[in-house]
């Protein structure tokens, strides 16, 4: 239905004497809370990256992208993007596979498909595509869906969660993993069955353990007790708890961490970002960062409440609480309370696809609330 | 109903299910999630609270250990020097190469450089770095020589210097080698002397690394300097009373004795007669303390004052002392020593042959045991062992150098018959060479007795303690230049232009149980010029093993060529330029 994307969209917004921004399907207090964060990011970033001109430049082109894939993606009603949720999963499972059979060889996993232009990595693109198809496959049949919805939306979910793992890429599988399972879980998945699933996966663990590479395996006993190689494996944990302690209430001032700057903190500049945070701006700094993705996930929250059909409820939630795994995983990682997994602190550590996937899932929140039908109250 | 129905009641049911659910359902789902976020978020706030508020000195003093480093800063252990300033010890700042293994690893042109340039099997180095790739820093090589470290230069100069590096120690060169091993001894890995000079003085040589307060980064590169907590103190410099020319001598010709009697080893001790320094002191065998790793302790001994020897003969011009200062005969006293045997107590005193009737002086030329024993019975035996203990005999010459034993002398009230007679020619006490030495020195001397040194001294030499008159040492070394003289034991200590004298000593070996019969400690201890003495030297040689084994043969030929540079190096005036007695000497040989 070509005819209905664009101008049509456009014309949806029926706002009278409303600005600029609601015509571009922006939502203002997200846009706000995003801008707050990007620019919080990128001062932390400067620290950790020693002021790089180089660095910050690309971050900058980046966020220019990003928010662009937003602001397009903000212009897509809902009803399009249904429409696209099979087609895109679909598609993003074929190049997992494809990734699979002929993908380029990056940081010793296969993550990466080399389209001669760019390269893409198709695991972003199931980021999304995932939710999508779960929110739409879901919302087709009456809420809460019965035995055989849940049994297709969890091989749905398994399948391309599978192709990532196997990458491998323990940390991109467990943020897709964790958009299905969200979106499950607001599809109205019964409690009992969330308490029966908890126990199978305790259950599952020691299999899983078994599943597991060396170095994942290694990365589970290092969190139980990063002491045990201070030298080898441990030594990102330790660093980055001595960087965050070392930092206080106050922070040693931006620039001023010695942790960071001296090069004990390895992955600075990404995965531990948060560290560098820690150190220089303190407990204040971490506080303020997190208040930042507090509002913004309460804000995506809350549009997805709003939104008028169970599609949008599910597919806003599910981005919503993607964005929010990103956050507990790379925190929790950092802080020591998660094992390390490699999941960059969103919208913060530098570089990658994942930006242009995290904004345009933004984008997705944006549309959903900017075509609701309003009706005259 | 018309499946157009059915899929509008349908319709109708979800629309109906899904404000159901919306109603309810998700409210409460959004309401679990936010309150799961919540505690999340508290967790981690929680989790950064302890760590920066709570329990934050733990981790700032772990933060702190990791970048504030007290490092060493390398200080010069002082040199030893020989009595003119040249160097026998010193001290050189030596590079230790360094390589970040995560770094170096990555770059193969790097470790083939590195490789070649320190002479190393690339393959090893390799293998050496992969197994340590995970770490950021490791010492590739320690103390290396200059042409490696010109190497290294050059390659961090060409290749960048961010993952390898050189670090400034120093390390202790021996520039004499073997010659002075024994006496400057060598230092441990950690710069403290462990044998020789270099232990005795130690604390005077030793340097006092300083420390300083840095930041380092992760990859042990100083960034910036704290402070400097304590500033590096170089050792001192100590000049020993050696000279270097003469120890070369010495040690030449006591190397070359000990080849050409197939010694089991030797020593040579010269003494300035006026000060009681000791200016040369060799041994053999011998080790480089260059690769002090060699050498097992037989060769590391310095055995001119950590072996003893009965001094045999050599004792006797000292008997002879105590006798004229005892007024008990005169240097022309008749003496008669046939039939060239005598009995004491239950034992019998030979000579070598049957001298007849002979002086005083003719004892000491002939070497006379008979003759002397008879000197030494018509003395107490508390004045014999007043000047043995008075020219230093059974006690350490204070030299304070390591290992130096005292040597032996018995209580004489504890001597018996025999042993009295025997103490009159060397047997049944003992004594290094340095202590033989110094006994001699107080005949060159006038009668003093001066303590020996190992140390330059510069101001005027010590009091000493005077143990003859100058009368009666001025007699017996007239009676010693005559050992030197065609008549007498040791021609071949004749230096052409100087009057010489001394003595022979051909002792045998004690033994376990007693003494071996064809094993020898061949010895001369002599002086020069005798008008005025300026070197008094002894020459010891170990069980030469050739058909020499007298101390006329095996040891005084050392002592004349040694004293022969000696006198010339140090511009002696010849006291007889026309060579009477060598040429009395080439008569009495034709």
């Amino acid at each position: 239905m070509p005819g209905r994307s664009g101008p049509s969209a456009l014309a949806e917004s029926r706002r009278p004497g409303v600005g600029l921004l609601p015509r571009l399907h922006v939502d203002l207090p997200l846009l706000f809370g995003l801008l707050l964060l990007c620019g919080y990011g990128l001062l932390v970033l400067a620290s950790a990256t020693d002021q790089d001109p180089d660095k910050l430049d690309r971050q900058l082109i980046r966020f220019g992208l990003a928010f662009a894939a937003m602001l397009l993606v903000a212009q897509v009603p809902p009803v399009q993007l249904r429409r696209w949720a099979f087609p895109l999963y679909v598609a993003g499972v074929a190049m997992l596979v494809a990734v699979e059979l002929i993908g380029d060889i990056g940081k010793g996993a296969q993550r990466w498909l080399d389209l001669g232009v760019l390269r893409f990595q198709p695991s972003e693109l199931v980021k999304l595509a995932v939710p999508m198809a779960l929110a739409a496959f879901l919302a087709r049949r009456p809420l809460p869906p019965r035995w055989w919805g849940i049994l297709a939306a969890a091989l749905m979910t398994a399948v391309p969660v599978l192709l990532i793992a196997r990458q491998p890429d323990l940390g991109t599988a467990l943020l897709v993993a964790g958009g299905g399972a969200m979106v499950l879980f607001l599809a109205g998945l019964s409690w009992r069955l969330i308490v029966a699933l908890a126990v199978a996966g305790a259950a599952f663990l020691p299999i899983l353990w078994h599943l597991m590479l060396p170095y994942q395996r290694q990365r589970v006993l290092t969190f139980l007790d990063p002491a045990s190689d201070p030298l080898g494996s441990g030594y990102h944990i330790i660093q980055s708890q001595i960087a965050i302690g070392s930092g206080g209430v106050y922070g040693k001032g931006w620039l001023n961490g010695t942790q960071s700057h001296l090069e004990f903190l390895p992955e600075r500049s990404t995965d531990f970002i948060f560290a560098v945070l820690g150190e220089e701006l303190g407990l204040l700094g971490i506080l303020a960062l997190l208040a930042i993705y507090l509002f913004i996930i309460l804000r995506g929250l809350a549009i997805a409440a709003q939104a008028q059909d169970a599609f949008g409820r599910l597919l806003g939630g599910g981005v919503t609480l993607v964005f929010f795994v990103y956050l507990f995983v790379n925190t929790g990682m950092v802080t020591g309370l998660l094992p390390v997994v490699g999941v960059p602190l969103p919208l913060v550590s530098y570089g990658g696809t994942s930006l242009v996937t995290i904004m345009a899932g933004f984008g997705i929140l944006m549309s959903i609330h900017t075509h609701r039908k309003l009706l005259p109250a | 109903m018309t499946a157009r129905d059915v899929r509008r009641r349908r319709a109708q049911r979800v629309e109906r299910d899904e404000r159901l659910v919306a109603a309810a359902s998700f409210r409460v789902r959004r309401g679990v999630l936010v309150g799961f976020l919540g505690l999340f978020l508290a967790a981690v706030v929680a989790s950064a609270f302890h760590r920066q508020v709570i329990d934050t000195e733990y981790l700032q003093d772990q933060g702190n250990n990791r970048y504030v480093r007290n490092l060493v800063i390398p200080a010069r252990r002082g040199m030893i020097l020989d009595r003119n300033g040249e160097p026998l010890a010193v001290s050189t700042p030596v590079a230790t190469v360094w390589v970040d293994p995560s770094k170096a690893i990555e770059r193969p042109e790097l470790v083939g450089e590195l490789a070649k340039a320190l002479g190393m099997d690339r393959a090893t180095l390799q293998a050496r770095l992969q197994e340590r790739k995970d770490r950021p820093f490791y010492y590739v090589k320690r103390r290396i020589g200059p042409e490696e470290t010109q190497a290294v230069e050059a390659l961090i100069a060409r290749l960048g210097a961010n993952d390898i590096g050189l670090e400034t120690e120093y390390r202790r060169f021996y520039p004499s080698g073997e010659v002075f091993g024994h006496l400057v001894g060598f230092t441990n890995i950690d710069d403290h002397g462990i044998e020789g000079m270099e232990l005795a003085f130690d604390a005077w040589l030793a340097a006092q690394p300083g420390s300083r307060r840095v930041i380092q980064d992760g990859r042990r590169r100083v960034v910036q300097e704290v402070e400097r907590l304590q500033p590096p103190r170089h050792g001192r410099d100590l000049t020993l009373s050696l000279d270097r020319r003469l120890q070369f001598l010495a040690y030449r010709e006591l190397k070359r004795a000990m080849r050409e009697h197939k010694a089991q080893g030797a020593t040579a001790v010269i003494l300035d007669a006026n000060t009681g320094e000791v200016l040369a002191m060799v041994n053999q065998p011998a080790y480089n303390p260059n690769g002090a790793m060699d050498g097992s302790g037989s060769t590391r001994r310095n055995r001119a004052l950590t072996d003893v020897f009965e001094p045999g003969s050599t004792v006797k011009p000292l008997v002879v002392a105590a006798a004229l200062e005892a007024r008990l005969v005169t240097p022309t006293t008749p003496i008669d020593t046939s039939p060239g045997t005598l009995q004491v107590a239950r034992n019998r005193v030979k000579d070598v042959r049957n001298y007849g009737l002979l002086d005083t002086t003719g004892v000491i030329t002939k070497s006379s045991n008979v003759g002397v024993v008879k000197l030494a019975q018509r003395m107490e035996r508390a004045a014999l062992w007043r000047l043995y203990d008075g020219v230093g005999f059974g006690r350490s010459t204070g030299s304070g150098f390591p290992g130096e034993v005292d040597g032996r002398l018995r209580d004489y009230q504890r001597w018996s018959i025999f042993e009295h007679a025997t103490h009159a020619f060397g047997y049944g006490l003992s004594t290094t060479s340095l202590q033989l030495a110094q006994a001699y020195g107080v005949l060159a001397a006038d009668g003093v007795r001066r303590p020996v040194s190992l140390l330059r001294l510069d101001g005027p030499p010590a009091e000493g303690e005077q143990v003859l008159s100058a009368a009666t040492v001025q007699k017996v070394r007239a009676m010693m230049e005559t050992v030197v003289s065609a008549k007498g034991t040791a021609r071949e200590a004749a230096v052409e232009g100087y009057r010489v004298g001394g003595k022979t000593g051909t002792a045998k070996k004690a033994v376990a149980g007693g003494y071996a019969s064809k094993r020898y400690q061949s010895v001369f201890a002599g002086m020069a010029p005798i008008s005025q003495p300026r070197f008094v030297m002894v020459v010891m040689v170990d069980e030469p093993g050739g058909k020499d084994y007298y101390g006329g043969k095996v040891a005084a030929p050392v002592f004349a060529r040694v004293m022969q540079g000696a006198l010339r190096l140090y511009n002696v005036p010849p006291d007889d330029p026309a060579g009477t007695l060598l040429l009395a000497g080439m008569e009495a040989t034709r």
